[in-house]
Order: C-alpha cells, then structure tokens, then sequence
C-alpha cells in the first residue's frame, strides 16, 4: 500500500493501486485491521479515480506563435 | 557555329581572321549559350553537393559519361521542394549559362524532382539507413505514451478534416484539453513548420504544455507526405521529449517520422484513440473495482465472523474445563484423612522408638549410676573426714607430746636449775615459767579446736551439696513429673513381665507408696473362672 495521498495520484497510479487493494482484499489473507485500512484506502482511490473521470472537459485552442516560432499564448479554434 | 558561319571561307586560321579579345570571346559565347539552350530540363545524378555559408547551394549533376556543374541561388535553394542529395537521381530544371570569368558553364537550378517514384524512394531508403545509423530510430529512445495526458498537443493543418477527426475522437473517448499548432502540412516550408512546432511544444512550460503530441496528417501522394520525411523534422520529433504520435497519410503510408516517434498510429483517429483511453469504460472500470472493493471488505468481516462462529463452537463446554481437576480433587479428598492417619501413625512410631530409648529402666540406671556415685562420694567424704580427723588427732598428740616433752625438759631444766640453784632460786620464778607455758599450751589447744571446726563446716557445706545433687538427679524428682516406680517383691520393676508375674507391687509416687495387685497376676485365671459356671448344668462337671 503506498502512502501517496490519493489526490497527489494519477488516474493511472491510483487505478493501479487500487486494483492492487482489490486484489490483496480479494486473496481474503490479509490480517483484519489492515483489510479495513486497505479497504479505507481503495475507497480513496476510487474517489480519486472518479474525480478525475468526472472532469472531463473538452476545450480545444490553437496555438499562438509569436516571430521566433515560439508558443504566444492561444486562441480558440474555429477553424 | 555562328562564329564559323558569319565569317564563313575555309580560311581557318587564317591570318586575314578576325580576333577577338578573351572578353569579347566569353561573352559571345555566353549570349550563345543562354540564347541558345534557354531553359533546359536535365536528368542525372546528383554528384558532389556544396552547400555554402552564402546561402547558395552547388552541386554536381552527372552520368556515366559526363558532368555538368549546377548552382541553386540562396532564395531558390530554400524553395525547393526537394534538397539534392549525392546519389539522387533526379532531373533539375533550369537555365544554361556560363560562369563569365572562368569560361565555364552551370546551370542555374530552380527545381530539383527526384527522377521518378523509384528514385525518390531510393532517396528515402538512403536516408532512413542515414538517420538510423545516428540512432534516431533506436527502440530504446521510445516511451511510453501517458495513459491519460491532461492536455494533447496536435501539430497539423488547423482546417482540414485531420483535427476534425482528431478533435471529434478524443471528444468521443475522453474529453480531454487540445492545443492544436497550425502548421503547413504539405509544399515549401512544410517541413520545417512541423519541426518548429514540435520544438514549440516541447519548450514549452507549466501546465498547458502538453503530455503528448499528435503530428498528422491526412492521405496524399508520396510527394505529398514528402515533408515528414524530411530530416529536419525526424530529427525534431526525435529531440522531442514528449511522447509523440505520429498519424501521416493512410495506413499504408510511411514516412520517416513514423520511424522516429514513439508510437505510430496508422490514421489520425487511431492516433487519438491511442492518445486517449474511453472515459466510460474507465468509469466502468472504476465501478467493477469499487463492487469489488466492498465485496472483499464485507468479506472479509463476514469470513470472520464465520470463523468466529465455528472457533466458538469448537471451544469446549465450561464444564469439562473443570472435570479433569475435579477429579483429581475428589481423589486426592479421600486420600486426605488417610494420609493424615498415615502420618500420624509414622509419627508416632518414630516417637515410640524415641520413648523406648527413654524407659524408667534408663532413667532408674541413670539415677543408679547417679546413686552410686553419691554412695563413693559419700564414702571418699566419710574416709577424708576420717583421715583429716585421724591426721589431726595425731598432729595434736605429736605436738602435744611435743609440748609435753619440751615440758618436760623445760620441768627438767628447771628442777636442775632449781636444783642447782635450789638455795638461791626464788619460787617465783619457776611459776612465771609455768604459767608461760601453760598459756602457750592454751592457745595451741584454741587454735587447733578453730582450724578443726573450720574444716568440718566445709565439709559439711559440701555434703550438702552432693545431697542436694543427688536429689535433683534422683528419681524423687522424676516422680514429681508423674512417674512412679514400681517395686516388685524383689525390688524396681522396669519391665512388664515380671510386673505380671509379680503377686503384689508396691508403687511409689511423690507423695508416697502404695500396694497394688496386677490384674493379669499369674494367679488370676484361676479366681476368674470361678464365677463362670452359671446356672446351666455344666457347672456339675467340675
């Protein structure tokens, strides 16, 4: 079990923690206070791995280069 | 020709012929050069290439049989829509003219085209192995591709159907941020825009530089794509250090920069499903693993519980906890009173082998020996004081006769004296002298009679203390305690046997005697069986 808090974690880390915690919990031999820590800490997962799901926000912009080729901001695209 | 013709004869050589300057010479030769060939088209092969500081670019163009020099001017080098490269093969358009001071001729160069699709792939071929011996296209550069990118870069045209796709993808799967930077994706210039944004992007900082890069395009002829072959811009996505996906033309189409990105994606959608992963089916994905999140905890309190529930089964009733102990409780509760017995009884023993060894007979030898002692003592006492009496007696009589003797003489030397002197001796004086003695005599008896009386006290002082020892260590005391002895007819009886043979005892206590007759006497069965007949007729018999 990592002690990163979930909500430092990529979707990808805490996907793949929390699979982890599932499996660990499923193999049903882990000692008793540490399947409820384990199940504390899936369910923190989750949360995270929602929020991160749930955001999902498209916004489309183009680049604004300035003379030296270089990124100047952006623009919407409407092209 | 024109020269030979206008002054026409045979007259070659000729003194009569006109001479021109060396100037005059080039120049013609120029003007009939330039007019003569115009704008020429020529295929061959691309010799030695020089590409000046100046900006101007030289090359030699060649068969098997001959060469001739060209030279792309510095505007139209950058124009051109493909770069001679040693070994192509390729057919160059331009306009003959001459070098006016070295009489030499060039042409000038103002397009360069590969000589047909297997030259120009045969360039290609050359310069992949170019780029992959500077291990651009090593698979160990290659990184992941982020699994969920916060923002997406996409270098492409910004109008045509490739973002459209893109766009339309990534909204599909996972709506995700897209910075999309417009470039040129095909004709002059193509090449190096798409280099430059992939720079762009990866100069970029905070958080809107993207996780991941898109370069598209969408399908086109080989001359098309030609641009994302271009070294400029493999090496720029080779440089880049975000992971980029590269999407140019159809899946059939390959370009060197598929060659050099980190994933290539055969179509721009399949370049943003590639980008993205779909949202719902993380969700889902979520979801099943929060189902079973919930499952294995509850499972794990149920199992248990159930565990619990079977271990509490299997604990053994209370009472059989104690049934073992009990037991041996009763056991040892009955043994108790025994073992009390038990003991008592050793004790017992070991006090009466004790006891034994402390019969009156002991005691009675003890006070014996004691008495025996006391009879010696009393005896050597007796003799002592006999013996001092006796000494004494004879130490008196001796000094007795010894006073008498001296008496005597005294008397007798007194007589001669008074004989002698028997006239004139006074009376007197013999009685002084008599009566001197005679004192003296006194006063021997007094002393002696003292001494004697003396010495008989402590002697007597003595006496009684031996009795006085003799009583303590007597029997007399030992009755005090509760003993009694028992005489028989022929003295202290120590043992019951002759006690029973005895016809009478007499029994001493502290305070005095009395007689008894043992009940079992020798005598006794006889006066018994006296009394026994009774009224039956038995009796009759005796």
């Amino acid at each position: 079990m990592s002690d990163a808090k979930p909500g430092a974690l990529s979707f990808e880390e805490a996907m793949r923690e929390l699979e982890g915690v599932v499996q660990q919990l499923d193999s049903g031999d882990v000692p008793l206070d540490q399947s409820i820590r384990l199940y504390e800490r899936g369910a923190a997962l989750r949360e995270r791995c929602e929020a991160l799901l749930k955001d999902a926000e498209m916004k489309v912009e183009k680049i604004r280069a300035d003379a030296d080729g270089r990124a100047d901001g952006t623009e919407p695209l409407d092209g | 020709m024109d020269l030979i013709d206008d002054e026409g004869g045979p007259a070659v050589g000729g003194d009569n012929a006109h001479a021109f300057s060396v100037s005059e010479l080039s120049g013609a030769v120029k003007r009939a050069l330039e007019d003569g060939f115009g704008r020429v088209r020529v295929r061959g092969e691309v010799g030695r290439v020089f590409a000046a500081r100046s900006g101007h670019l030289y090359f030699d163009l060649k068969d098997d049989r001959a060469v001739v020099a060209a030279v792309a001017w510095k505007g139209q080098a950058a124009r051109l829509a493909h770069r001679p490269e040693e070994g192509m093969e390729v057919v160059v358009t331009g306009r003959m003219t001459t070098f006016g001071s070295q009489s030499k001729y060039q042409i000038v160069v103002d397009d360069v085209r590969p000589a047909g699709a297997g030259a120009l792939m045969a360039q290609l071929e050359a310069r992949r192995r170019k780029l992959a011996a500077d291990g651009l296209f090593d698979p160990a550069r290659k990184r992941a591709v982020p699994f969920l990118p916060r923002t997406i870069g996409v270098v492409t045209s910004p109008g045509g159907a490739v973002i459209r796709d893109i766009l339309h993808r990534v909204a599909d799967r996972f709506p995700r941020r897209v910075l999309v930077w417009p470039v040129a994706v095909q004709g002059r210039g193509s090449a190096e825009e798409v280099a430059a944004a992939i720079g762009g992007f990866d100069a970029m900082t905070g958080p809107s530089r993207p996780d991941v890069l898109i370069v598209a395009r969408g399908g086109g002829s080989i001359e098309d794509l030609w641009g994302f072959n271009e070294e400029v811009v493999v090496r720029a996505a080779a440089a880049c250090n975000i992971p980029l996906i590269s999407a140019v033309g159809h899946e059939t189409d390959t370009t060197l920069i598929d060659h050099a990105a980190d994933l290539r994606a055969p179509t721009p959608t399949a370049a943003a499903e590639a980008a993205v992963p779909v949202r719902a089916e993380l969700l889902a994905g979520v979801r099943q693993l929060d189902a079973r999140l919930i499952r294995a905890g509850a499972e794990a309190v149920r199992g248990r519980r159930q565990r619990v529930r079977d271990l509490a089964r299997a604990l053994p009733r209370p009472e059989t906890l104690t049934e073992g102990p009990r037991q041996r409780l009763d056991l040892a509760a009955e043994r108790l009173p025994g073992a009390l017995r038990g003991g008592t009884a050793r004790r017992r023993l070991a006090l009466e082998r004790l006891a034994g060894a402390l019969r009156p007979r002991l005691l009675s030898a003890g006070i014996a020996a004691q008495r025996t002692r006391l009879g010696e003592a009393g005896r050597r006492l007796e003799e002592g004081a006999r013996r001092a009496a006796d000494a004494r007696r004879e130490r008196t009589k001796a000094q007795g006769d010894r006073a008498a003797a001296a008496l005597g003489r005294a008397a007798r030397a007194a007589r001669r004296g008074f004989e002698e002197r028997a006239g004139r001796l006074r009376a007197d004086a013999l009685l002084r002298g008599a009566r001197d003695a005679r004192g003296r005599l006194g006063t021997a008896q007094a002393a002696f009679a003292a001494a004697a009386g003396r010495d008989h006290d402590r002697r007597r002082r003595a006496v009684d203390r031996l009795r006085a020892l003799n009583e303590a260590l007597g029997y007399r005391n030992t009755l005090r305690r509760g003993y009694a002895v028992v005489r028989g007819p022929g003295g202290v009886l120590t043992h019951a046997g002759p006690a029973r043979a005895a016809a009478r005892l007499q029994i001493e206590f502290q305070d005095g005697e009395m007689a008894a007759v043992p009940e079992d006497a020798p005598a006794r069965p006889a006066r018994r069986a006296r009394p026994k007949p009774g009224p039956d007729d038995q009796g009759t018999l005796f």
